[in-house]
Parts: C-alpha cells; structure tokens; sequence
C-alpha cells in the first residue's frame, strides 16, 4: 500500500485484509496464546476478542495521533507505554464490570500488553498513516482475532461440551478432550490445516507455514 | 517447620514446572514455543536464557511491588510498571553481556531481544502480585515455570527434527502439524493433574 494511493484504498478493505488475508492467528500465526487459552467457550472467546478490537483500535488512533511527535528512535517504547496504558483501561473495566468473567479471562487480558499483534500493527501501519485509517485498520485486525477466537471456540464447546453460549444443542455425550488444553491445541491445528488446504485448492496459495513471532 | 517450608516450597516447583506447565496447561509462550523449537541447539539456548530472565524478573518486579507499589497503592499500574521493569532487565543484561562475554552474547543475544515483549516472562510477575507470593516463593515459581518451559521446548524440538523427514500432507506441513503434535503432548501432560493439590 504506497502512500500515492492511500486515499483511493477504502477503510472497508483495510477492515477486511485484517479479517482474512493478515488474520492474525490463522495467517500471520501470531499471539497464538489466547487462542487455547480462553476458546473452551464462545463467551470467553467473544470476550477477550472485544478487548483485542478495542485495544487495538484505541492503540493505533493514538500511535496515529502522536505519529509526528515520536522520535524513531525510542519508539517502540513509547508504543509499550501506549499499549500498556490501554490495555490497563481495559483491565479495569473489566474488574469493575464483568467480575465473573475477568476471574477466569483476566490474566489474559492483562497480558495483552504482550501481544506481538498490537505491536506489529503499531510498527507497521499506525506509525505510517492517518488517524481515520489506522483506527479502521486496528478494528480490522482486532475483527480479525475476534473472527478466529469464536471460530475456534464454536467448534470447542459445540464438541466438547454440547452447548453454544450456554446453550444445549447436543444432547449427546461431548467429547471431553475438546474443553481440555489438548483440544485447543487440535482444534487450532486442524483449523490451520483446513484453511491452508482452502487455500491451495482454490486460490493456488502457498499456505502459511507462520512467521513464529510472538 | 522449616521441613513443612521446604516441602510447600518443593510443592510449588513441581506445580509450576509440571502440573501448571505454562506451555500445555496455561497456554502461554506459545508463540516462542512455535518459534524456536525447530532445532534442538536454539531450544536450549533459549530456554536457559527464558529461565534466567525469569527467576530476575521475578525476584525484581517482588521487590518493586511490594516496597514500592504497595505502600504508595499504585498496584493498578502493575501492568505498565513490569513492562517497564522487565524491558529495562533484559535491555541491561543485553548491554553487559555484549561487554563480559561476547562469545555468549552471540549465542544468547539473539532471543534476548525477543524476551521483552513476551507473555510468559510477563505473566511470572502478574501471577506472583495476583496470587500474593512471598519473595522465596515467587523465585521458586519463576524457576519453576522457567524449566517447565525449558521441558517443554526441548521435548517439541526433539520431535520436530524428525517431523522434518516426516510424510506430513501438503496443507499440514509447518505450522498445522506442529499444533496438533503439541496437543498429543498436552494430552500425556493431562496425566500430571491432580498430582499434587495447593
């Protein structure tokens, strides 16, 4: 995306390239913990993918705002500052508001602040463009972690426990293995293989082996 | 008494290198878990480094919440200040380990630099303010969840050098085939719960 048309690209296909072709955890492979961690229920999921999108979004209209005041130099530490700021945001409104959730999500909130994802869309895209396009930017890749948390997270309580959001929709026996840690890991894996697969078939795409960052 | 110490102390070791492995039971480091664990050689380099910079940040961050943050009742900024305090560790030991032992410094420097920003070394700290650890304790988790991690990376390196040679198919080479490995793992892991119960 060079800068001549930055203004011809339009904020819906900035929103959509997070959600598909920059996904962050079945294309890019990154902030790959949450993805297990909290997908053993749609809310969970649904839950910490929100927090993702607004961090996200609130992070990358800030590094936007302040883009021409930070020195390249120290820049990745002010951008620490910034996200660390607002995930803290995040963190308290989640204690003062969603008590029961935050007992068994907080810690993954509050870590966050280390999602290489944040980050990366700081360093590559706020740091370069508009505010309007880096909020639009920062929503997409967010969408993009919600997307893949409740995909995951569907086929994790659909399996294993028989309900969707609390709700029974099997009532046959689950298979216990899909709340377990290791069905995160299959699930996720199986995923992966399947949208790899999609992709050679009908795009003739290489698939995506990761970048193993964070 | 001091026996009944020591044993709660061994207690915590098991539960956070085994029972509560970060990798397969609290879901964290994953990223450098998938990184790093192609080669063998890299794996342990990083997991003595991960261990070292977690037993420090965890005995520094003790130090800096409890002395500091406590008493002036700024915790609610404890996400901010590790952060802070754990960039600052590993941007130190960068610059003195380039100057004492540069030979070392080219083998570790490398992931050195990944460390800051990485969940499980910021989840020790969160974790030892969360479950209000004393500082004795919160060395020994830090440690803990170090060769937790250490065991955990040098079991999936192991397995991956001959997953190389492996007849994966096409849309599972890489990445896929690497997490449905890891849940194997986990599975046999599941065994460990229950072992011992704080």
């Amino acid at each position: 995306m060079s800068h001549q048309h930055q203004e011809k690209v339009s904020y819906w296909a900035i929103v959509k390239n997070g959600i598909i072709k920059e996904n962050t955890i079945f294309r890019l492979v990154i902030s790959l913990c949450p993805a297990i961690a909290v997908t053993n229920s749609v809310k969970n999921g649904f839950l910490l993918g929100a927090a993702v999108v607004f961090v996200q979004a609130m992070v990358n209209s800030t590094v936007a705002l302040l883009r021409n005041f930070i020195h390249p130099r120290i820049r990745i530490p002010i951008f620490m500052l910034i996200i660390s700021g607002w995930v803290t945001v995040v963190d308290m409104l989640m204690a003062a508001y969603a008590r029961a959730a935050y007992k068994e999500i907080g810690l993954y909130i509050q870590i966050i602040v280390a999602f290489a994802s944040i980050l990366a869309r700081a360093e590559v895209f706020a740091s370069k463009n508009k505010v309007g396009a880096s909020f639009f930017d920062g929503i997409g890749s967010g969408l993009g972690f919600l997307v893949a948390l409740v995909t995951i997270s569907f086929f994790r309580e659909l399996l294993g426990k028989g309900t969707l959001i609390g709700f029974t929709i099997v009532p046959v026996k689950p298979m216990l293995i899909m709340i377990l840690p290791a069905g995160g890991f299959l699930v996720t894996g199986l995923l992966m293989g399947f949208f790899n697969w999609i992709d050679m078939k009908f795009y003739g795409g290489k698939g995506a082996g990761g970048v193993g960052g964070h | 008494m001091m026996e009944k110490e020591f044993l709660k102390l061994f207690e915590l070791f098991i539960a956070a290198s085994v029972i509560n492995n970060f990798v397969f039971t609290r879901f964290l480091g994953l990223c450098i878990f998938f990184g790093v664990s192609k080669k063998m050689e890299t794996a342990i380099g990083m997991s003595i480094t991960f261990t070292a910079v977690m037993v420090v940040s965890a005995a520094l961050s003790w130090l800096v919440f409890f002395y500091i943050m406590i008493p002036l009742e700024i915790t609610f900024l404890k996400i901010v200040i590790f952060i802070g305090i754990v960039a600052a560790f590993v941007q130190a030991s960068d610059t003195i380990m380039r100057k004492i032992s540069p030979g070392l410094y080219y083998k570790l420097g490398v992931y050195l630099a990944l460390i800051a920003t990485n969940c499980i070394i910021i989840a020790v700290p969160l974790i030892n303010a969360g479950e209000k650890h004393t500082f004795i304790e919160s060395l020994v988790f830090g440690l803990g969840s170090g060769i937790g991690f250490g065991l955990a990376l040098t079991i999936m390196a192991s397995i991956r050098e001959k997953l190389e040679l492996a007849d994966v198919p096409r849309p599972f080479r890489g990445m896929p085939i690497a997490w449905v490995t890891t849940a194997l793992i986990a599975l046999a892991f599941t065994g460990f719960s229950g072992l011992i119960t704080l």
